[in-house]
């Protein structure tokens, strides 16, 4: 009786590498589950850890950071900034009991299409695995 | 609750052969907030765009979503469009169902649900837009460029040419920089004063330059487009505007001593001039050695001075100038001589640097271009050059390759050989860098038919043994040790940013990297353009290069700053960063991670209850932010936030994607 899990994986991507990236993915038709939905920001220094705690508070199963590669930043540093405050999130939601395999922080620059492609299959295969998030999920 | 509008393109059959289109219009319809929702083969296309146009005029909509490709295709199409109906660009904003769900999903029920869902968020956001608006800056078109070396002439004359003014300031009394030390120049062996001095000459004339020699730039505030600058000129002693160059000083001053210019291989009064073509040809008194400041008596000078312009009693000046832009040129020095210990420069008189080679093989050098070695004027009968001294070298802290040496020792070796055919010229090296036009034909050269010996290896130690130097050093080729006798050793030393880079950095507010190098804002999409907004780099300064290098990208700093000044305003982004005043603390957290430094702090007026008072807040300049939103992550009390990716667009973003 068990139906499929569908996970909801949201992915931030910063604007200049890695959103370009999903774009290279895009144009060169790569498939990836559609299970996965991307957030335009500017830069992946953008994105607040408080986004990714509302993100497993509202339902989501999986989050992504998808950044340019160290030394890429279109603002020099802000992906650097990322990553900090990425371990900082890890360690928030292993102390709330959420898996940190849910978080993901990924470096995607633009002309990495294949790998944007690969990243989001593998990711969406760890959350299947890992089944829905109830842990912080908001009660109805 | 908004009237937001959804147009969803089937962009032929690229996204709706994937996503039904007509479903997701039709649902949306019904989604709260959504006045009007249909769908169109191709949006961007001339109809597609006037009926995009035509509905926000007569539905009157407050903010479009538009579901179709990349917003890096088409978003500045579709926010133009959506301005000529007279509604804020920045209400609109684009779904990519096109390389997000269409491309990549092949189960069209799936794709078609992900479609739905991103629009909807999107709608979600466009509900927290707001009207943002260019701020127009005005704009000083006037440009101020540090350095007089090669790239900074270079940045100068095309400015100037264009019908700019240029403000040159330049730390030594006079222009040329390193390059009006070199002898010939590779690959061309063309004289390098040659084809310098007619640059210089025409700086020195040009009615759109003014040239601060002898000056230092020591305070810059402001930002593009209006920046004041604070110039120190140094002392001279010498009237320069009455002085008629005869140089009967320098002749009769009775005081000489080591030459900077020629880098200790040669001699200079204490009143003098750099080399005979300098630019402005005048004297400059050296506080340090003059007699008359020592002692209080000697004014020979003063004596022998046809149009009376020395002035001992000379003070340093300040001045001011508001600027648009500033281009850094400042160029670079070589590692000093006490790092290189093992080689023995600084032990040795006859271990020299290439710079002072450069100088014992000009023209116009100490020894008018008769390659003798310092220590007894002799001319060496082997020679042997070692490269990468100081470069690629990890334990000196410098592991960046500077890119001129195989270059220069090639050219060195073989003007050694051009002077004295039987001399042995040998260069050690660890690889041959020669990626230029006409570069591996040069080194090929030097290895064919002047018979330099190259040898690929390190040397170790250079010592002197019975009055003659010793190197000792290894041929990784054959595994061998090499002993080499030699009269003479020129070490290829390493390019390090000019001495003050660093601080010229920080007073600039430009960034530089571990070795002191300027930051360029993009490696490769924005070379010449520093991370601070109206600060360009050329030549040296921001890594090592040679002389085409340098001239190129000094061309490319001057294209910018031409295009820059082309307008009459400057426009900035609205896309920026911005403060919630009543919210803010005043902690400025914020401040340190702006890799802008656009923000600062303010000392504004608040009202609290009914009394006035005076609070610190964090203040954005809208000229130099750049909008990445690192800053609105690290406030504490959540009151810097980032307009057109504010935390509630992209909250209600979220929380529409999480459903």
């Amino acid at each position: 009786m068990s139906v499929e899990f569908k996970p909801n994986i949201i992915c931030f991507a910063c604007n200049w590498c890695s959103y370009t990236g999903a774009d290279m993915a895009g144009t060169s038709r790569m498939k990836y589950p559609a299970t996965i939905r991307i957030i335009r920001v500017p830069c992946s220094g953008r994105v607040n850890p408080t986004f990714v705690m509302k993100a497993y508070q509202k339902g989501a199963d999986g989050v992504l950071i998808a950044g340019c590669h160290p030394g890429d930043c279109h603002y020099n540093s802000g992906n650097y900034f990322a990553k900090r405050r990425f371990l900082l999130a890890t360690r928030f939601m292993t102390f709330l009991g959420i898996d940190e395999k849910r978080l993901r922080m990924e470096w995607i620059s633009a002309a990495e299409g294949v790998k944007f492609a690969r990243v989001m299959r593998e990711f969406s295969e760890t959350i299947s695995k890992l089944g829905p998030n109830l842990r912080a999920r908001e009660e109805a | 609750m908004k009237k937001i509008g959804v147009f969803v393109c089937w962009c032929g059959l690229n996204i709706s052969s994937t996503v039904d289109v007509e479903k997701a219009s039709e649902e949306l319809k019904n989604y709260p907030g959504v006045f009007y929702a249909d769908d169109y083969k191709y949006l961007c296309s001339d109809p597609g765009q006037e009926l995009i146009k035509k509905t926000i005029v007569d539905n009157k909509l407050e903010g479009i979503v538009v579901a179709a490709c990349s917003p890096n295709m088409h978003e500045s199409t579709f926010r133009a469009a959506a301005e000529a109906a007279g509604l804020n660009p920045y209400r609109v904003e684009i779904t990519n169902i096109r390389e997000q769900a269409s491309w990549v999903h092949s189960n069209k029920e799936d794709a078609t649900a992900k479609a739905i869902q991103l629009i909807k968020s999107t709608v979600e956001k466009v509900k927290k837009s707001e009207d943002l608006f260019p701020q127009q800056i005005p704009l000083t078109k006037k440009v101020l460029v540090i350095g007089g070396g090669i790239s900074g002439m270079t940045v100068a004359l095309e400015v100037a040419e264009a019908g700019y003014p240029v403000i040159l300031v330049e730390k030594e009394p006079q222009i040329g920089g390193n390059m009006a030390k070199l002898s010939e120049t590779f690959p061309t062996l063309d004289c390098a004063s040659c084809i310098l001095t007619p640059k210089t000459a025409e700086v020195g004339r040009h009615s759109n330059i003014t040239l601060m020699t002898n000056s230092e730039v020591i305070e810059s505030t402001g930002y593009f487009g209006n920046f004041t600058v604070k110039v120190k000129r140094k002392p001279t002693f010498v009237d320069w505007k009455k002085c008629i160059g005869c140089m009967l000083c320098q002749e009769k001053c009775p005081k000489k001593t080591n030459s900077d210019f020629e880098h200790g291989m040669g001699k200079r009064k204490a009143i003098s001039v750099a080399f005979p073509q300098a630019i402005p040809y005048r004297p400059i008194i050296s506080e340090k050695e003059c007699i008359y400041f020592k002692t209080g008596k000697c004014k020979i000078c003063v004596k022998v001075c046809p149009v009376d312009c020395i002035e001992f009693e000379q003070e340093e000046k300040i001045i001011e100038e508001n600027i648009g832009a500033i281009v850094v040129a400042s160029g670079y020095d070589l590692l000093p001589k006490e790092e290189l210990g093992e080689y023995g420069q600084g032990k040795y008189a006859d271990v020299i640097d290439g710079m002072q080679f450069e100088r014992i093989a000009s023209a116009s050098g100490p020894t008018e271009g008769v390659i003798k070695r310092p220590s007894d004027g002799k001319i060496p009968k082997s020679i042997v050059f070692i490269q990468c001294a100081g470069s690629r070298d990890n334990q000196k802290g410098r592991p960046y390759c500077s890119k001129i040496c195989c270059m220069y020792t090639a050219k060195h070796a073989m003007l050694y050989k051009h002077q004295v055919h039987d001399g042995e010229a040998t260069i050690f090296y660890m690889d041959i860098r020669a990626g230029g036009k006409g570069y591996e034909e040069f080194v090929q050269r030097a290895i064919e038919d002047d018979h330099v010996l190259y040898l690929r290896g390190r040397v170790a130690r250079v010592y002197e043994e019975d009055g003659r130097l010793v190197v000792l050093g290894v041929d990784t080729l054959s595994g061998e040790q090499v002993r080499i006798e030699a009269d003479l050793v020129v070490l290829a030393t390493a390019v390090i940013p000019s001495i003050g880079a660093k601080a010229l950095g920080q007073t600039l507010k430009v960034g530089t990297d571990t070795y002191g190098f300027f930051n360029e804002a993009h490696p490769k999409l924005k070379p010449v353009e520093s991370m601070t907004k109206g600060v360009f780099l050329a030549g040296c300064a921001q890594a090592p290069r040679d002389i085409p290098e340098t001239v190129s990208q000094a061309t490319g700093a001057a294209a910018k700053v031409i295009t820059m000044f082309s307008k009459n305003h400057l426009v900035s982004d609205p896309q920026v960063a911005k403060v919630n005043e009543k919210i803010c603390v005043g902690c400025l957290l914020c401040k340190p991670i702006c890799p802008y430094k656009a923000i600062e702090p303010e000392i504004v007026e608040v009202r609290v209850g009914c009394r006035a008072e005076k609070r610190q807040v964090a203040t954005i300049n809208k000229g130099l932010c750049q909008g990445c939103g690192a800053c609105s992550v690290a406030c504490r009390s959540g009151a810097m936030n980032l307009s057109g990716f504010s935390n509630e667009q992209i909250l209600e973003e979220l929380k529409s994607l999480c459903l």
